[in-house]
């Protein structure tokens, strides 16, 4: 939190409401007529040393704000500073004035007066604080709300269109279209294809975990309607130890990283292209890589990640709390997105595992 | 009537050219697979229609055409594009959104025979232009190369007759486009039009100098210096928050 200082125009403030202190203190002791040097020195005295203990305990509310029982508070620290500044203030004039000097005897028949100015002005200094820090606070907090609120709509919204995308589909129908009249069998193979990769697309939970073999099936139909799309262009190679079938990853987070390889490795190049897909099991983790050529004339990977990958990084950091997990590399025009899904322990049945126990 | 099919996707051209079969008129010249095979057919051929699709590896649709000196008549083929159909729905001879039955095929060819010398292609890219998805990156003929280039290797624009003129880091541009359309197109990048006939990148500025009276003096990483006007400093200053 910023500091109630930090503000130029409460600066201006503070500064002017001392020297008003100042100048009304100054004014009382003459009225009394005590001389100018006496005047002066109590006035300096009692005022910096005033500001100097209201400082405190606003400096103080930047740390520890008090939210319980906030007005006691106030009441205590203002009596408990007024008390140590009513001290400090007569042990600066005995200081400075040395014995024997008739003042030390006047400051202590006004002790009463002081320590009351002091307390009122010290409350009053605290109240404000507490007010600015609470404000603040406020603030602060309605920031970050419109910020979530923000970010959780934009979620939102990409996950529909996600879900929807539109490009391919509206692509995927005007192929069907074509082959309805030139090869009407692979036409209605298609409309299967295309009916059970949406059905997956709308039916998968993304906080789910499924196992390597199912997301395979699901990207595989993508893929076969891909095919249909760009024909012979278009080439696959997906290369799975069968150990690695089982390990489980969450739903949905390969798709995306083959559709962005589609977009850079297919979508933006001319001649045949080879997407490749392989698995390893690494350290028990599952450890997946996509590779797709690119053209280096009209995309630039290097930069950042793109936004299909960014959403995958970001997914696999709200699982796992690490940012490490998915790396990009680049190598003779061939860029490789390689994902590492750490296996969790999956999650374990209370009641079977009271059942073993016994 | 010449026709060319411009599309990535062979099934997409083969319904074009199914439709096209039973059109008397129409004569299939050539299919292409991208943009740069469709300037060298239109080049060659120089059709009367060419059907063209938008999003195409390499340079899209908008950007093949931007290259072309007097393109043909164009009857775009999309998928789902909202700021391309905006930009067809205002200006185009027509444009059919992927899946289009032969009926609404016909019905744009008749459009187009009905209309013929009112195509606006320039307006179509002007306003497709905007478009974030066309802007990180400016299409530019070099000799009989095609060169990309990608916008933030651009170190500014240069008013030239009816050219503009582009200074990137491999050497200078000409493009036969208008400053305004730059400067409207570039908005998003931080390129301000500081001059009539000067628009900058802001990113590479390094110093401003005072010059005369009312006018300043840009210099930029790169070395070049830039003459700034009195509004162009103004507006300079809202874009860096000085």
């Amino acid at each position: 939190m910023k500091s109630i200082l930090s503000d130029k125009r409460l600066q201006v403030f503070f500064a002017t409401w001392w020297m008003l202190c100042m100048a009304i203190q100054f004014l009382i002791l003459k009225q009394i007529n005590i001389d100018d040097k006496h005047a002066l020195l109590d006035t300096l005295a009692s005022i910096i040393l005033l500001a100097t203990g209201s400082f405190f305990i606003s400096n103080n509310m930047k740390y520890y704000l008090p939210r319980k029982e906030k007005y006691w508070y106030i009441l205590i620290i203002s009596i408990t500073v007024g008390f140590l500044w009513f001290l400090a203030q007569r042990a600066a004039m005995w200081m400075i004035l040395k014995d024997g000097d008739a003042y030390i005897n006047f400051i202590h028949t006004t002790s009463a007066i002081r320590f009351g100015a002091g307390f009122l002005l010290l409350s009053s200094m605290s109240m404000f604080s507490l007010m600015w820090y609470g404000q603040q606070e406020y603030k602060e907090m309605a920031n970050r709300k419109t910020e979530t609120e923000q970010l959780s709509k934009e979620a939102e919204l990409f996950k529909l269109r996600r879900q929807f995308q539109p490009h391919f589909l509206f692509n995927s129908l005007n192929s069907i279209s074509a082959l309805t009249s030139s090869d009407p069998e692979k036409a209605r193979h298609m409309i299967y294809q295309l009916s059970d990769f949406l059905r997956g697309t709308l039916k998968k939970d993304e906080q789910q975990w499924i196992p390597l073999e199912e997301e395979i099936q699901y990207l595989q139909l993508y893929l076969e309607i891909e095919k249909v799309r760009f024909g012979h262009r278009l080439q696959t190679e997906i290369i799975i130890p069968g150990e690695a079938m089982q390990f489980k990853l969450p739903a949905l987070i390969l798709q995306p990283v083959v559709e962005n390889a589609i977009k850079f490795g297919l979508y933006d190049t001319t001649g045949d292209v080879l997407i490749k897909l392989q698995t390893k099991v690494e350290n028990g983790n599952l450890n997946i890589s996509v590779q797709n050529p690119f053209d280096p004339e009209t995309a630039h990977p290097a930069k950042g990640t793109g936004f299909g990958l960014r959403s995958i990084q970001r997914r696999l950091f709200l699982l796992f709390a690490r940012n490490d997990l998915l790396k990009t590399t680049i190598e003779n025009n061939i860029f490789t997105t390689t994902i590492v899904v750490p296996q969790m322990l999956q999650p374990v049945d209370p009641v079977a595992t009271e059942k073993e126990r016994k | 009537m010449k026709v060319i099919i411009i599309d990535d996707e062979p099934l997409a051209r083969s319904i074009v050219k199914d439709y096209l079969l039973t059109s008397n008129e129409a004569e299939l010249v050539a299919e292409c697979n991208d943009g740069f095979e469709g300037i060298k057919a239109i080049q060659q051929y120089q059709p009367d229609l060419i059907f063209l699709d938008i999003q195409m590896p390499k340079i899209n649709g908008f950007e093949m055409l931007e290259l072309i000196e007097n393109p043909p008549a164009v009857i775009f083929t999309t998928a789902f594009d909202e700021f391309a159909i905006k930009a067809f729905e205002l200006n185009a001879v027509d444009y059919l959104l992927k899946p289009f039955s032969k009926d609404r095929f016909e019905k744009a060819i008749q459009k187009y025979q009905h209309q013929e010398n009112t195509s606006h292609v320039e307006k179509v890219i002007e306003t497709a232009a905007e478009s974030p998805a066309q802007q990180n990156r400016v299409v530019v003929k070099d000799g009989n190369k095609i060169k990309i280039i990608p916008i933030h290797q651009v170190h500014y624009l240069e008013a030239a007759d009816d050219y503009v003129k582009i200074v990137t880091n491999d050497g200078s541009f000409l493009k036969k486009r208008t400053m305004s359309f730059f400067e409207k197109s570039l908005e998003t990048f931080q390129f301000v039009r500081v001059h009539r006939s000067y628009i900058v990148n802001t990113q590479l500025i390094t110093r401003i100098d005072a010059y005369e009276k009312d006018s300043h003096l840009l210099l930029l990483t790169t070395g070049e210096k830039i003459p700034v006007s009195k509004s162009g400093y103004t507006k300079l200053k809202e874009v860096l928050g000085i």
